[in-house]
């Protein structure tokens, strides 16, 4: 099959249940978790898509369902366009989703950062262990409910803990965050700077107000 | 070896007007001997030959070749051998951020380290965890490793990580080396 002139027409032909993805840069669109390897690999063999630029994730919070969105990121080397393939995981509290590493052998450490940071589980991954945080690691940092303080842990190794008597702690946040305030003002301004908007050791985290 | 050092040392502070006072001593008068204390020739030896264990985890560790190099030349405070084993340093030098996974093999590292052994914390990560308040990175170095010197800086010039060493040399100088060696 040739390189349809019309891409967004030919992935629905081909596959009905995509749809049209809002997008402020590239092509994207959702297809359901179920056809997301198919979907990819139609992009790869006949689209030119050949290239695997990203694997990541969204978490939408959790009173929404679907809470966990894969996102993918193509290249095709011969148009230089990029394409965005978004599907949500179906089940809420174990989210999983077919591994892409069967498509690009590059996709194994996308996947495994993906599964590090979001508990995203890739199903016929071939080594899916952390990747970032070390191994038994209780959390996944993230997703939305966990804080970016961190949560208190005992650290890796067992041994050096028992002798420093350190735990893992969560970071002290006074003054912060730190951030950049993109968009209210000039860029050559915007370095990262102490808010003070957000829970401090002093003053709890105010409740976010229902959109 | 450490006694014709000093003799050369101090042979050559009598032809220069200085004002050592650590080592009086005279050839003409008492010969090829030295009188001194234990611990300030201790020190002195130690003071002029910290060999670093290079612990570069970031941006810091630029610098920190920085200062190895020809403009800054940490050669000249006898602190040029980096070594890559922990058996063969003297001075750890945590260059960079520390992550709680980095955390335990950095704690292993300083283990392995024959003593005497000193830390300098270099830049605002290995100091405090610098800007990065967040779940990954270790709050300060020295909640697993004592530390000796902490070198403010994001990164540190290398002069002042030289400064931070000048002052770890100070340091050492004061210590009761023999005492420490005697009984241990």
């Amino acid at each position: 099959m040739a390189v349809a002139a019309d891409l967004p027409a030919a992935l629905k032909e081909r596959f009905p249940a995509a749809t049209a993805r809002a997008s402020s840069d590239h092509p994207a669109f959702n297809v359901p978790s179920a056809e997301a390897l198919p979907v990819l690999k139609w992009l790869r063999d006949t689209q030119g898509y050949t290239y695997l630029t990203d694997v990541t994730a969204i978490d939408w919070s959790q009173d929404q369902s679907p809470r966990f969105t894969v996102v993918y990121h193509l290249l095709s080397p011969e148009t230089h366009r990029y394409l965005r393939i978004a599907a949500d995981c179906p089940n809420d509290a174990e989210p999983e989703i077919a591994s892409a590493t069967g498509l690009w052998p590059g996709a194994n450490w996308h996947e495994r950062e993906t599964y590090d940071m979001f508990g995203i589980k890739f199903a016929g991954h071939p080594d899916l262990r952390r990747i970032l945080m070390w191994d038994g690691y209780p959390y996944f940092p993230l997703r939305k409910e966990f804080p970016l303080a961190g949560i208190e842990t005992a650290l890796p190794d067992a041994e050096v803990a028992e002798e420093t008597k350190t735990p893992v702690i969560a970071a002290p946040m006074m003054g912060g965050p730190f951030v950049a305030t993109s968009g209210e003002m000039n860029l050559a301004d915007a370095e990262p700077r102490a808010k003070d908007e957000s829970w401090t050791e002093r003053r709890p985290k105010p409740e976010q107000p229902a959109n | 070896m450490a006694v014709g050092r000093l003799g050369w040392f101090t042979s050559r502070t009598n032809l220069m007007v200085s004002a050592n006072t650590e080592l009086g001593y005279n050839s003409k008068i008492e010969g090829e001997a030295i009188v001194t204390r234990l611990d300030s020739a201790i020190n002195w030896i130690r003071t002029n030959s910290m060999w670093p264990m290079p612990m570069g985890l970031a941006c810091c560790a630029i610098e920190l070749m920085a200062t190895a190099s020809a403009r800054f030349d940490i050669a000249r405070f006898g602190a040029e051998v980096m070594r890559f084993s922990p058996r063969q340093s003297d001075v750890m030098i945590v260059a960079g951020t520390v992550t709680y996974k980095m955390a335990a093999h950095l704690r292993r590292i300083y283990d392995q380290m024959a003593e005497p052994k000193w830390v300098i914390a270099m830049g605002a990560c290995a100091s405090t965890g610098g800007m990065y308040r967040s779940y990954a990175v270790l709050q300060g170095v020295d909640r697993i490793v004592p530390v000796d010197v902490y070198v403010s800086g994001c990164p540190p010039r290398p002069e002042a990580l030289l400064d931070g060493l000048i002052k770890l040399q100070e340091k050492v100088k004061r210590e009761p080396a023999f005492r420490t060696l005697h009984s241990a």
